[in-house]
């Protein structure tokens, strides 16, 4: 079980190599990448730096070229697909079956992972891409219980790579239209959930209220922690009740079972958090190469620390963590 | 007045969304036989634990609407997680008699170079070159993701060297996001494992303000809807449409008036002006047009 980790600039891919990362993903600065927030991610002179500082110390890089493309801009696309297969990357990370064509036609060597964002939740959707576009790895959704993670592996043609700490999406990626309906920018084709330029923060008398677009996403009162404003994480009135109607400002951490996921044959465990600082980077890479190394030398003896715990909550958001769908009764 | 068989513009009735029970569903399709639709998807796309309907109910709505002249297509859930959902995919994948429209790649990998088959919005299809490729595989149709502008419809359009029918929603509240988590169950303090079907309370789902009052979602078991009703009758129905077919989403009073006043504005017996007014009238929570206009989806242009 192989650990990927993010990276939204030089620094954060040397904290990542430099605290365990088996692998490290990253992505242009535009919007062919899921994580395309002003000021991160990289130029192709920075790239082939990260490459080489992670080739010398035996790491791979992935590229994620993983939105999606429309027909008057398809070309920006395949400009990244041809700036990643020439940098010689250790894989590209894809969702669009339009890129995937234009990979698997152009650089029949390139080798490709299925994103995230490709929305495949069962084996057939796996077989889909394997057959035709002959992807290497799957990313599963954040939507499956630990026991369907298990069919899923069980049935794959290919390895399963699945989410293992970080901001959680609580909707199938690749099918949320939340932050596109209120900002017109979205995941899917603009590369980024509720991009700051829409986030308003406004004290109203002892409130603090977070708006997306001007539409009232949550209203802190004094000594209320407020995270980052996404749709998802609000609190709304449904049927006269104040809430977290969809979920809570929360993180995915799924050390607890990590031995399960080990058995089960998961072929590797992601961080999310392109977006985050070098010092998150560093802290959840030091933590999960840890909890790995321990779990892979003895599953059965694996426990819990709690430094790892203390280390993961002070970068958690909400300061809280779940295991999201991966349990049942979280659903 | 141009009469039914010159109309070249088909009206579609998208799967219905929400929770109905066995009788509600039995009597909407009665009154849709009856009504100027074209194309009828049928099925649940939402949520596996709602069964009002038997597979075997299924077949006798669509033959009665197959009677009446409605081309039936069945429609596969959006979001697939259990083994038992894969086998009655494959079930409606190989029905023999009605096409499919494939909401997930699991769908399309049953029916791929095996029947024509319908790629529907949750698809992700955005370009020309993912269009050309599931139409090499045997997609004859493609609707429109939810998100799709009119640049994009006119650009797909352009590069389509297959003739693809195309097809788009106009009417109704949109799909937004899919979870592994259920929002109704949780709005009631259940999981979803003990939900009690309790969706079935909520026939046009349940709305969620915000605390100002603005209504703004619409959680509808498994699935978050807008609030707003979409309405793309001006912009897809009147003058030339971008579109061959354009879809309604069933709602659970005024389907059929919904239906008629898109049929009204095709055969030109009512101008855009009055249809969309007359439209404003039917959606609980107001329209909106902004995505087709490249704006955010709320939005009313």
């Amino acid at each position: 079980m192989e650990l990927v980790c993010p990276a939204g600039n030089l620094p954060s891919l040397k904290a990542a190599v430099d605290n365990g990362a088996d692998a490290v993903y990253v992505g242009f600065r535009d919007a062919t990448n899921a994580r395309h927030f002003a000021g991160l991610n990289f130029e192709t002179a920075q790239l082939v730096q990260g490459i080489s500082y992670a080739r010398e110390r035996g790491v791979r890089v992935f590229v994620a070229i993983n939105t999606y493309a429309r027909p008057d801009n398809l070309k920006t696309w395949e400009a990244a697909v041809d700036r990643t297969a020439e940098l010689g990357v250790d894989a590209m990370i894809v969702a669009d079956i339009g890129v995937m064509d234009y990979a698997a036609t152009r650089w029949p060597g390139l080798k490709l992972h299925l994103s995230v964002q490709g929305s495949a939740t069962s084996h057939e959707a796996i077989r889909f891409y394997a057959e035709q576009f002959g992807i290497r790895r799957a990313v599963l959704p954040r939507v499956l219980s630990v026991r369907q993670v298990a069919t899923t592996i069980e049935q794959s043609p290919v390895p399963i790579e699945v989410f293992g700490f970080g901001s959680l999406c609580v909707m199938v990626e690749g099918r949320c239209y939340l932050s596109s309906y209120l900002t017109g920018s979205g995941p899917n084709t603009y590369g980024a959930c509720s991009p700051a330029k829409f986030v308003q923060w406004t004290e109203n008398g002892d409130a603090l209220e977070t708006r997306l677009n001007g539409v009232l996403l949550d209203r802190y009162s004094a000594g209320e922690c407020a995270g980052y404003p996404t749709i998802c994480k609000g609190r709304y009135d449904v049927g006269g009740e104040i809430g977290y109607a969809i979920e809570e400002p929360t993180s995915l951490n799924v050390l607890p079972i990590l031995p399960e996921l080990q058995r089960i044959g998961v072929a590797a465990v992601k961080i999310e958090g392109r977006q985050r600082s070098p010092a998150y980077v560093a802290k959840v890479t030091a933590v999960f190469r840890e909890a790995l190394d321990a779990c892979l030398a003895d599953p059965d003896e694996f426990e819990l620390k709690n430094h790892w715990l203390q280390s993961l909550g002070k970068v958690a958001e909400g300061a809280q963590t779940t295991l999201g769908a991966y349990n049942r009764g979280w659903q | 007045m141009t009469s039914f068989d010159d109309l070249e513009l088909r009206l579609s009735l998208g799967p219905v969304q929400f929770h109905w029970s066995r009788e509600q569903l039995i009597d909407f399709y009665g009154d849709i036989a009856s009504t100027e639709v074209d194309v009828v998807y049928l099925g649940e796309t939402s949520c596996s634990k709602r069964r009002s309907l038997r597979h075997s109910d299924w077949l006798d709505i669509a033959r009665v609407l197959t009677d009446a002249g409605k081309e039936v297509v069945f429609s596969t859930l959006a979001l697939v997680e259990a083994g038992s959902e894969l086998g009655y995919m494959r079930k409606l994948c190989e029905n023999g008699d009605y096409r499919v429209e494939a909401n997930d790649m699991s769908a399309v990998q049953m029916l791929a170079g095996k029947v024509p088959f319908v790629g529907g919005p949750t698809l992700n299809i955005q370009n020309h070159r993912a269009l050309a490729k599931l139409a090499e595989l045997g997609m004859m149709r493609w609707v429109a993701p939810i998100e799709a502008t009119h640049d994009v419809v006119a650009g797909m359009r352009f590069f389509d060297k297959q003739h693809l029918e195309f097809e788009m929603l106009a009417w109704g509240p949109m799909p937004l996001a899919y979870s592994a988590r259920c929002y109704t169950a949780r709005a009631r303090g259940l999981t979803k494992d003990d939900c009690d079907t309790c969706c079935s309370d909520y026939p046009d789902g349940l709305m969620l303000a915000t605390q100002e009052g603005e209504k703004l979602l619409l959680i509808n078991g498994i699935q978050t809807m807008s609030a707003r009703s979409v309405c793309l009758a001006e912009e897809l129905v009147s003058g030339s449409s971008p579109v061959d077919i354009v879809r309604i989403g069933p709602q659970a009073e005024q389907t059929a008036a919904v239906i008629g006043i898109f049929d009204d504005l095709r055969r030109q017996r009512r101008d855009a002006d009055a249809a969309t007014e007359a439209l404003r009238l039917l959606a609980g929570a107001g329209t909106c047009n902004g995505y087709w206009h490249g704006g955010a989806g709320l939005e009313a242009r």
